[in-house]
């Protein structure tokens, strides 16, 4: 075969890959959705950042306006402290409240900012001073089971009528009663 | 049952000479395959030198591979798309499709499926190629005239293999892409918007398309040179070079598929 004709489908063969990898980056992955400007720090302390990793989103009212830079944990006051990038068109008050929020019923966690009314905004190396924590599954479930557990012996006499009520209605449900 | 005793000794001794022998078969060719690699990549500049003999390999080993490749990724994406729908649609998450398609293309179907058809569509061509040069003593030939086998037909044969197949695995894993939007969209009815904005949340430029290249790249230089031993170490006859393509076949599809599971476990952090 002619040798300009080889080098012409080399060259459609090569570009027809380049356009493939940019399809892959551009269009499949997170190249163009992913990019933030101009950044500048701020810095939260939490009790518990639970499934929190580097790199998850930071929302305000649900648009992405940041990424967790870093996790560390502070040996004094053995907080986990969140370094968060913030875009540098998003300007916070001081008095920003920070959330630890979980997508979707098993999805990641990312952190939400509710801004606050002060007029100053955060610079450059703030700390965010309210936080709330992540919501831990399991302390949910023992605090509501510690509730329910003390519910009966307050009102011992509601008790019978009241299970006699839940049985039935199991019953009705169709559920194999205890 | 002194005789039945002594018989089955030597049959013994016979199996484990046969075992040892084949033993070292392997590791001798091991070894000679390795200094075949080092001496391809030493006398590797005159394919760099004269590109035209790298550009007419990449044309016979990676232009003439586009039609499988394409239509292979077309129809593994449209399977996955329907497979992953069937699934996911029971959990009630139906637009999670984009991710599913995307994430086993780009990390695995892509360079994995990729490797397997190069090593049938053309690592057999090489191995057959330069095992019936050597049977015709082109090869010999060559060396007769002062030209260096290794630098004139081996290392431009590698270089095409290795930068034809993370082209040709990127292309897959786009067309593939491409199959599972055909049937999820058009054909199903997921979310477009959803389709494409889930996959692109879940898919890393780094940790997923940047590794798939890379396993890909390994995936080349794996399959090309093992093709390139088995045409150089054929015995010189007609039934030694069928021999030689059948191997070609076997040990690379085995060699992608082991490297396949190292590789990934390297790069997925646990």
């Amino acid at each position: 075969m002619d040798r300009t004709t080889i080098d012409l489908w080399v060259g459609v063969f090569v570009a027809l890959g380049i356009a493939a990898l940019l399809g892959l980056a551009m269009k499949v992955g997170n190249l163009t959705s992913n990019k933030i400007g101009d950044t500048y720090t701020v810095s939260a302390a939490f009790e518990n950042i639970g499934g929190l990793k580097p790199n998850a989103p930071v929302k305000s009212a649900g648009v992405v306006v940041g990424r967790v830079a870093d996790i560390k944990f502070d040996t004094k006051a053995y907080e986990a402290v969140v370094t968060i990038k913030i875009d540098e068109r998003y300007e916070f008050p001081k008095d920003t409240f920070a959330n630890i929020y979980t997508a979707g019923l098993l999805g990641e966690q990312y952190i939400g900012l509710e801004a606050g009314g002060e007029e100053d905004y955060l610079k450059n190396g703030d700390k965010i001073a309210q936080t709330q924590d992540a919501v831990v599954l399991e302390k949910m479930i023992s605090q509501f089971l510690y509730n329910k557990a003390a519910e009966p012996s307050a009102d011992e006499g509601a008790k019978a009528s009241d299970e006699k009520a839940s049985n039935a209605k199991s019953t009705e449900l169709g559920d194999p009663p205890f | 049952m002194q005789i039945i005793h002594s018989i089955l000794i030597a049959n013994l001794a016979r199996l484990l000479r046969s075992f040892g022998r084949r033993m070292i078969e392997r590791i001798w060719r091991l070894g000679a395959a390795a200094r075949l690699f080092f001496l391809t990549i030493i006398y590797s500049g005159e394919s760099f030198r004269r590109f035209h003999l790298t550009l007419r390999e990449i044309y016979f080993t990676g232009v003439m591979s586009l039609l499988i490749i394409i239509v292979s990724a077309f129809f593994v994406g449209m399977v996955l798309g329907l497979q992953g729908y069937n699934t996911l649609q029971k959990y009630g998450s139906s637009e999670a499709i984009g991710v599913l398609v995307a994430l086993s293309l780009v990390r695995e179907l892509g360079p994995v499926v990729t490797a397997l058809l190069f090593a049938g569509r053309a690592g057999t061509a090489i191995t057959a190629e330069i095992g019936l040069m050597k049977t015709t003593e082109q090869l010999s030939a060559m060396e007769m005239m002062a030209v260096n086998p290794i630098a004139r037909v081996v290392a431009p044969r590698f270089w095409a293999g290795v930068i034809s197949m993370p082209i040709l695995a990127a292309l897959f894993s786009m067309v593939g892409v491409l199959g599972g939007y055909m049937v999820a969209v058009p054909l199903i009815g997921v979310d477009d918007g959803a389709f494409w904005s889930q996959m692109q949340a879940n898919v890393d430029v780094r940790d997923d398309i940047l590794n798939g290249v890379i396993k890909s790249l390994v995936f080349g230089v794996a399959c090309t040179m093992i093709a390139l031993f088995e045409g150089f170490d054929a015995p010189p006859t007609a039934e030694g070079v069928s021999q030689a393509t059948t191997r070609t076949v076997v040990i690379s599809s085995l060699t992608v598929l082991g490297l396949d599971f190292v590789l990934t476990s390297f790069m997925i952090v646990v």
